[in-house]
């Protein structure tokens, strides 16, 4: 199979323009004769639905949550990019641009994410549209905060509930679509299987989480914007039943997996308190621009924090990255905590933590910023830890977050699978090794609201596909292979709970996959994620009945999936031998500890293809063309 | 910590349901409530039973999934807390805990603690939006909106959508609900134009779905774990009544 990402010719800044007329469109009159299903309400899926409704296409959406409006993204706190330049900082398109792929470590499309800079601006003018309440200025303007990885303010936020808010907005565009009639919404309604007709993506096999109802729908493209994995590490600051198996049944029908050991483990989360623990909490990293973070400069230095006088600290950000300091990306964030903690400098009780103090910034801002800007934030901490973060520094330490692998796409978000079409942080596009804060809503909302709108039509007008019904023999056999599936599952009858496998596959893949891989430890995981998924199907047990609502079920068919994903990740971990972003090879270092990339060898996307459950997938690369960049070794000091 | 929990077992819609008590042990402070009943789930499993089904998700207190009474209180004693968020350090040893769904006509129990609110995306549907389809919307900065009103606005765009409102209110109303969505779209310049329309539509959908009316008892206020104000219903009031004497729909296009 041979990789074509479709990137138009021409100069970076003309080629969305010059590909948005050379597209095929769809007359206003035809539009309705096309069905599309979206998967996943999302940012992403939510943005898709909406537009391609108001355009006048038939849509279904569906998501696993009782409403659309609890989708993940719902979470997200911090904020969202955009190149508005509105302070006068110094920002463009261009900037955002060089930003992202510097952020990305160099291992992103010029292309895709020169377009998603472009349509930035408008994405917050859509918002703005719809009544999301952003931040304001006395004057009534809009107000920016700056994120990790940029020197300019170029983050718009809604306190620190950007995500619910914007997730409201692009939500309330849908529902006003489903009360038009044009989308016909499918909550609590999970996504089993894709079904592919003459090489085309055509339709789901889905169940009802209520009635436990098998059911397949058929259209005439299919969408997933069924967001990331992390939960792949058990513990992660994604939402308890986010998961793998959307984009997992949609590699093995052939889409490829792109990418897959480009996780971002985010530097500010609350530590971990026991073994109970079934997600770990984010501290939005937009704190950072007001916190500070240190440890102790002895090892062992046990005293209250309060106790430890400024000589005895080190604010080890500020002295490594002078000019990013607190603000430096997540990924070298992230490694600096674990280094300091490996050395034996960490706080708290289990030593894994490192102090996110505001001190300095009341003392500056006085208690009432802070709480302006932070106050739930705050609030939350205090009622996870018990501690006021007014008056003793937060603990703090990285968890797994969000997942910049993803279903291979071209520009037009189509996956290898023609028809099938993938959006949001379900796909791998746009933010190579490593994600810049405030960037996923952003490339959620693009991808959405306007990338797939005008891309879906060239589609239709060119594949020119047949009409089929789910009465297609295709659909009959997805849906018997569901079926059978869940009785598999269901007559697991052994010993342990899938959550506990679940924990146990979490631990594996956190030590030897986390943020730290090397050879040994890869192919260790290699041989212990095998025997995992053995004894899940050997030894787990899940209670009740396929037609009812039955949680245990629901689980075990996800973490089923992440058993079977969680080796395609190591084998792009092990195979990928230099350090970049996210995935840091601990025999790819400089002296002083950063990550040492490969240009020469490794400037590609990394392309899996399904061979069997259990068998090396097979690799295909996309080699990066970097026109207008030039790779450079990413500094923030 | 050591617990006895009175939990409401319905095996489905059409069954009748009951409470059902449990003992959970070695339950630490540090713990939040859904990780304890976890706990409980874990034990239920391996003793080849079913697991107590209830709504969860984000676990952080934002996507509005969790929904249960802790001894009668939606989302339990912490004020301004969902029950994810809430962490067993709050309760004693030994406590006995009565947990429940959310019991309104208007969100039937679908199982155990699970219950069905869609009614809320109906409403939505009706009118909880502003009409701007994507693309051709004026610069963000084009529409001045002050801090006040932005900060106004946000306090009510807060809402999770969990339906705790309902739940405490002995009437099963959703006037907060219906009032935080229209108060935040009065309170912005983008909102005005479909006001009357909206506080219509959505109005008629909350009574056609069988919600009660309020009495001003405010529980709804009190159980809120966003803290969204009772003064949104007035201004639903005001606003649905300006609009059924004053708003005339009209039909044809052109000015
Ligand atoms: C705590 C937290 C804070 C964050 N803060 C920020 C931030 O400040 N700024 C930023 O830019 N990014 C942030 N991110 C990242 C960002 O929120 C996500 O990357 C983004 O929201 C993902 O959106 P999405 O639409 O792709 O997917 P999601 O929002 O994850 O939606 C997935 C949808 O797919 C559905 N789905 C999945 N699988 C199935 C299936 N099998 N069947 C049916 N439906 C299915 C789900 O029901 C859901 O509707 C944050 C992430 C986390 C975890
Ligand atoms: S689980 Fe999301 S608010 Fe409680």
């Amino acid at each position: 199979m041979s990789l074509n990402a479709n990137i138009p010719s021409g100069p970076l800044t003309q080629k969305w323009e010059k590909h948005r007329f050379e597209m095929k469109l769809i007359n206003p009159a035809n539009k309705r004769k096309y069905s599309v299903i979206v998967v996943g309400t999302g940012l992403a899926g939510a943005s898709a639905a909406a537009s391609l409704a108001e355009l006048g296409y038939k849509v279904d959406a569906f998501c696993y949550q009782d409403s659309p409006r609890r989708a993940h993204s719902i979470a997200a706190q911090g904020g969202i990019n955009a190149a508005k330049n509105y302070p006068n900082d110094g920002d463009s398109v261009y900037r955002l641009f060089y930003d992202t792929i510097k952020g990305g470590d160099y291992r992103a499309r010029e292309g895709n994410v020169y377009r998603l800079a472009e349509v930035s601006n408008e994405i917050i003018d859509q918002c703005v549209a719809q009544g999301v309440p952003f931040a304001r200025e006395y004057g009534g303007y809009l107000d920016n905060r700056s994120f990790g990885g940029a020197q300019v303010s170029r983050t718009f936020y809604a306190r620190g509930q950007t995500g619910q808010q914007l997730l409201l907005g692009a939500y309330s565009a849908m529902m006003r679509q489903v009360g038009l009639g044009a989308v016909n919404l499918h909550a609590r309604t999970e996504l089993m299987d894709i079904v592919i007709v003459d090489g085309h993506a055509r339709g789901i096999v889905t169940r009802n989480l209520c009635t436990g109802a098998v059911e397949t729908w058929a259209a005439d493209a299919v969408i997933l914007a069924t967001g990331g994995y992390a939960n792949v590490f058990f513990l992660s600051t994604n939402a308890i039943a986010c998961n793998v198996t959307a984009s997992y049944r949609a590699y093995k029908k052939g889409a490829m997996f792109a990418n897959p050991c480009y996780t971002q483990i985010h530097p500010t989360c609350i530590p971990v308190t026991g073994d109970h623990q079934s997600k770990l909490t984010l501290m939005s990293e937009s704190l950072r621009n007001d916190g500070r973070i240190w440890v102790p400069k002895a090892v062992g230095d046990k005293r209250a924090p309060g106790d430890i006088p400024e000589a005895d600290r080190d604010y080890y950000l500020e002295r490594m990255y002078p000019s990013f300091g607190n603000l430096s990306p997540r990924d070298i964030s992230s490694r600096a905590a674990k280094r300091v903690c490996d050395e034996g400098r960490g706080v708290g009780a289990s030593g894994y933590g490192v102090y996110l103090d505001f001190a300095d910034s009341i003392h500056r801002l006085g208690r009432g910023t802070i709480e302006e800007r932070y106050g739930n934030l705050f609030e939350m901490y205090e009622r996870i830890t018990g501690e006021n973060p007014y008056t003793v520094p937060m603990r703090i330490y990285p968890a797994a977050h969000y997942t910049m692998g993803g279903l291979w796409v071209d520009y037009n978000l189509m996956s290898t699978i023609p028809g099938l079409h993938v959006l949001g942080e379900a796909n791998f596009s746009d933010h190579g090794a490593n994600r810049l804060g405030a960037s996923a809503l952003m490339q959620g909302l693009a991808d959405g609201y306007f990338v797939i709108p005008y891309t879906i039509a060239n589609y239709f007008a060119t594949a020119k596909t047949a009409k089929v019904t789910t009465d297609h023999p295709e659909f009959r056999k997805a849906e018997a292979e569901v079926r059978a599936r869940m009785q598999t599952l269901l007559a697991l009858n052994g010993k342990k709970t899938v959550a506990q496998i679940h924990r146990e596959l979490g631990d594996v893949m956190w030590e030897f996959s986390g943020m730290g891989r090397n050879d040994a430890g890869l192919r260790k995981a290699l041989e212990r994620v095998p025997v995992l998924r053995d004894e899940f199907w050997n030894n787990a047990k899940v209670v009740g009945q396929g037609e009812e609502m039955n949680i245990a079920l629901e689980r075990a068919g996800r973490v089923a999936d992440f058993l079977e994903f969680a080796e395609v990740m190591l084998h792009d971990a092990l195979d990928r031998k230099e350090s970049c972003g996210g995935h840091f090879r601990e025999e790819y270092q400089s002296e002083d500890g950063e990550a040492k990339r490969d240009d020469e060898n490794y400037a590609y996307v990394a392309a899996w293809e399904y061979a069997g459950v259990g068998v090396k997938p097979v690799l295909h690369k996309e080699e990066l063309e970097f026109e207008n960049v030039k790779l450079q070794t990413r500094s923030y000091k | 910590m050591k617990l006895t929990l009175h939990i409401w077992r319905q095996k489905s819609a059409k069954e009748k349901g009951a409470m059902a008590t449990y003992q959970v042990d070695h339950i630490s402070p540090d713990m939040s409530f859904l990780e304890m009943l976890d706990t409980l789930n874990e034990q239920l499993i391996l003793n080849s039973e079913e697991p107590v089904a209830f709504d969860h998700d984000c676990r952080e207190g934002i996507c509005g999934a969790c929904a249960l009474t802790v001894n009668g209180v939606p989302h339990g004693p912490e004020a301004q807390t969902t029950i994810c968020q809430l962490h067993m350090r709050k309760f004693n040893d030994g406590d006995a805990l009565y947990v429940e769904p959310w019991r309104a006509r208007a969100f039937p129990v679908v199982k155990d603690l699970v219950v069905d609110r869609s009614a809320f995306d109906r409403i939505m549907a009706a009118g909880g939006f502003v009409s701007a389809h994507t693309g051709g919307v004026p610069d963000a900065n084009a529409i001045l909106i002050g801090k006040d009103a932005a900060d106004k606005a946000m306090d009510y765009a807060a809402c999770i959508g969990c339906g705790a409102c309902v739940a405490a209110c002995k009437n099963s109303s959703a006037m907060l609900f219906v009032g935080a969505k229209i108060s935040q779209y009065a309170h912005l310049p983008q909102g005005q134009p479909e006001r009357k329309r909206r506080a219509l539509a959505m109005v008629a959908k909350m009574d056609e779905e069988g919600f009660g009316a309020c009495t001003n008892l405010y529980e709804c206020e009190a159980v809120c774990p966003k803290g969204i104000s009772v003064a949104g219903i007035a201004l639903m009031n005001r606003d649905f009544l300006r609009a059924k004497l004053t708003y005339v729909e009209t039909k044809t296009g052109g000015a």
